[in-house]
């Protein structure tokens, strides 16, 4: 009994405390979406559907097919330039892997906001990168670099690359790089040995990579604010305005609802793969 | 050898790509011209700019963010190491409840996790400022030290505490002369890295902040936002890197010793 005592002990007050901070407010979204909002950006009492109504307007169903569209890019995109470093990464050996991959993490230690304000300083029309462009004649002295959808998917790749390279770089380090030897002598080019063998045997890693990108770009919002335009703007963006800038709380609801609904499919779908390898292995 | 040719000519691609911004917006923290597409000369303006009395709200945010930080990563530590504990010594129903629940903040997008939890502040009648912002931030790094610190039990020799009781000990003195010195080192890196969370921090502060209580990442926010003294963001994000270049430093030299090498 005393067994018992010590476990609820240790568990209860991280439990607890996630529980009135993280449950209950995830619950109280699901309520907010069903009252009705008022002008002045409160809550009022009653039920309705009128927010779930408004997902239907034209304006959303776009905004939500652009974030998915953006984030997969943005997933695809890293994942083809995670898995050459990660095949590189993996088959050194000694001092030069762990410099290497020091050197791939560090830019990921620096403040996530003065990444993103570094790319704005840098595109920003008398910034050096549109100077150079201008000078070599690359670009029109119209062209602007910031606030278009190019350097929302930039930054985007920019900040969650390493996400993808760390796991991936993990699954290379226990890959066997002798069977792309026995590949090769049994007649594969060298890139269709890579294909048919390496990219198989990091799938797990490739999985992992694909959830770790996927899913904080599906929340992207300082990105689009900061390196968008008004017609590039994610569903986190319109969550923001919802919350605080044209305040309609229930209308934050739904479309925070209905981004978690998007989040949880990558979610189970690696679940259900992890799930089903441990069957298979068992 | 061939082979490899490829993917190195992309990862030092990659390797520009990554340090460039970086790289550029320290270089031009120490340039005299405002805008970065010249060399105007070494300069240490933008810098003295900082102590200047019309940035003293730069400093109030610095100040607050850490002592939001610190704050926070205290109490999580303490959240974290108990829930840490529980996950590795007991295996029942409600651990796989409680994993669950502590890996979800790990993986939902931050912004889901801000959103929620202000409109129930906000269904309670909380008055949003540091207070709220210190239990949104303890509520997203308590599942990171857990991750840290339950890393560290893995390596742990369970037959310590066992010879330690049939020598008589008491069950705090088990918990005070065994149990936390050799958790310590995970124990401090989980909380160097709730730190650097907390500090790290936009989008969850954005949605729990009140009037008044701005941090440091919401008023570089503003500033870059609105294009307002660009070079003054430059400087102090310089100052910002080389604090967390510190605090990872640090952490790093903590958790790279192995559990049982520095036993006492």
């Amino acid at each position: 009994m005393t067994q018992r005592k010590n476990e609820i002990l240790l568990t209860a007050p991280t439990l607890l405390w996630l529980a009135v901070f993280f449950v209950i407010p995830s619950f109280a979204m699901f309520l907010v979406s069903f009252r009705p909002a008022n002008a002045d950006g409160g809550i009022e009492p009653g039920w309705t559907l009128d927010a779930w109504r408004a997902l239907g307007d034209p304006d959303y169903p776009i905004i939500l097919w652009r974030t998915v569209w953006l984030s997969v890019v943005t997933t695809a995109v890293c994942l083809a330039i995670a898995l050459p470093i990660a095949f590189l990464l993996g088959k050194l050996e000694g001092k030069w892997r762990g410099i290497l991959l020091m050197l791939v993490i560090v830019p990921f230690w620096t403040n996530f906001v003065i990444r993103v304000a570094a790319w704005r300083i840098i595109l920003h029309p008398e910034g050096m990168i549109r100077q150079v462009l201008l000078n070599v004649g690359l670009i029109e002295p119209d062209t602007l670099l910031l606030y278009n959808e190019g350097a929302v998917l930039m930054v985007m790749i920019y900040t969650h690359l390493p996400f993808a390279i760390l796991p991936l770089y993990a699954a290379a380090e226990r890959f066997d790089y002798s069977l792309l030897e026995a590949a090769r002598d049994l007649g594969a080019s060298g890139f269709r040995a890579v294909m048919r063998v390496f990219v198989p045997g990091v799938s797990r890693g490739l999985l992992t990579a694909m959830a770790l990108v996927l899913i904080p770009a599906l929340g992207s919002y300082v990105i689009p604010d900061l390196v968008g335009g008004p017609s590039d703007e994610m569903i986190g963006n319109k969550i923001a305005q919802r919350t605080l800038g044209n305040r309609n709380l229930p209308q934050a609801a739904t479309l925070s609802l209905a981004l978690l609904v998007i989040t949880l499919i990558p979610i189970l779908v690696v679940f259900l793969i992890n799930r089903k390898e441990q069957a298979d292995s068992r | 050898m061939k082979s490899s040719r490829i993917p190195a000519f992309i990862l030092s691609l990659v390797l520009v790509f990554l340090y460039l911004p970086i790289l550029l917006l320290v270089v031009n923290s120490f340039n005299e011209a405002r805008y970065s597409s010249t060399w105007g000369g070494f300069t240490l303006k933008w810098y003295e700019a900082l102590l200047d009395r019309q940035n003293r709200d730069l400093w109030d945010a610095a100040q607050r963010t850490l002592l939001i930080a610190l704050a926070s990563s205290g109490i999580s530590m303490i959240l974290g190491t108990l829930s840490a504990c529980a996950l590795h010594w007991y295996r029942s129903r409600l651990q796989r409840i409680n994993y669950g629940i502590l890996y979800l903040p790990i993986v939902i997008p931050d912004l889901l996790m801000g959103i929620s939890l202000l409109l129930f502040l906000v269904a309670l009648g909380v008055t949003l400022g540091s207070g709220t912002i210190l239990i949104a931030h303890v509520t997203f790094c308590a599942s990171f030290v857990t991750v840290v610190v339950l890393g560290r039990l893995q390596g742990f020799d369970e037959n310590v505490i066992a010879a330690a009781r049939d020598l008589g000990a008491s069950k705090w003195v088990i918990i005070r002369r065994i149990i936390l010195p050799l958790l310590a080192p995970g124990i401090v890196a989980g909380g160097l890295l709730a730190f650097t969370l907390s500090v790290d921090d936009y989008v969850i502060t954005f949605f729990v902040t009140g009037p008044g209580s701005t941090t440091l990442p919401l008023k570089i926010y503003s500033m870059v936002k609105h294009s307002k003294d660009l070079p003054i963001i430059n400087a102090i994000s310089t100052l910002f890197l080389i604090l967390t270049f510190l605090i990872v430093w640090l952490s790093q030299r903590l958790t790279e010793h192995q559990p049982n090498r520095d036993s006492p």
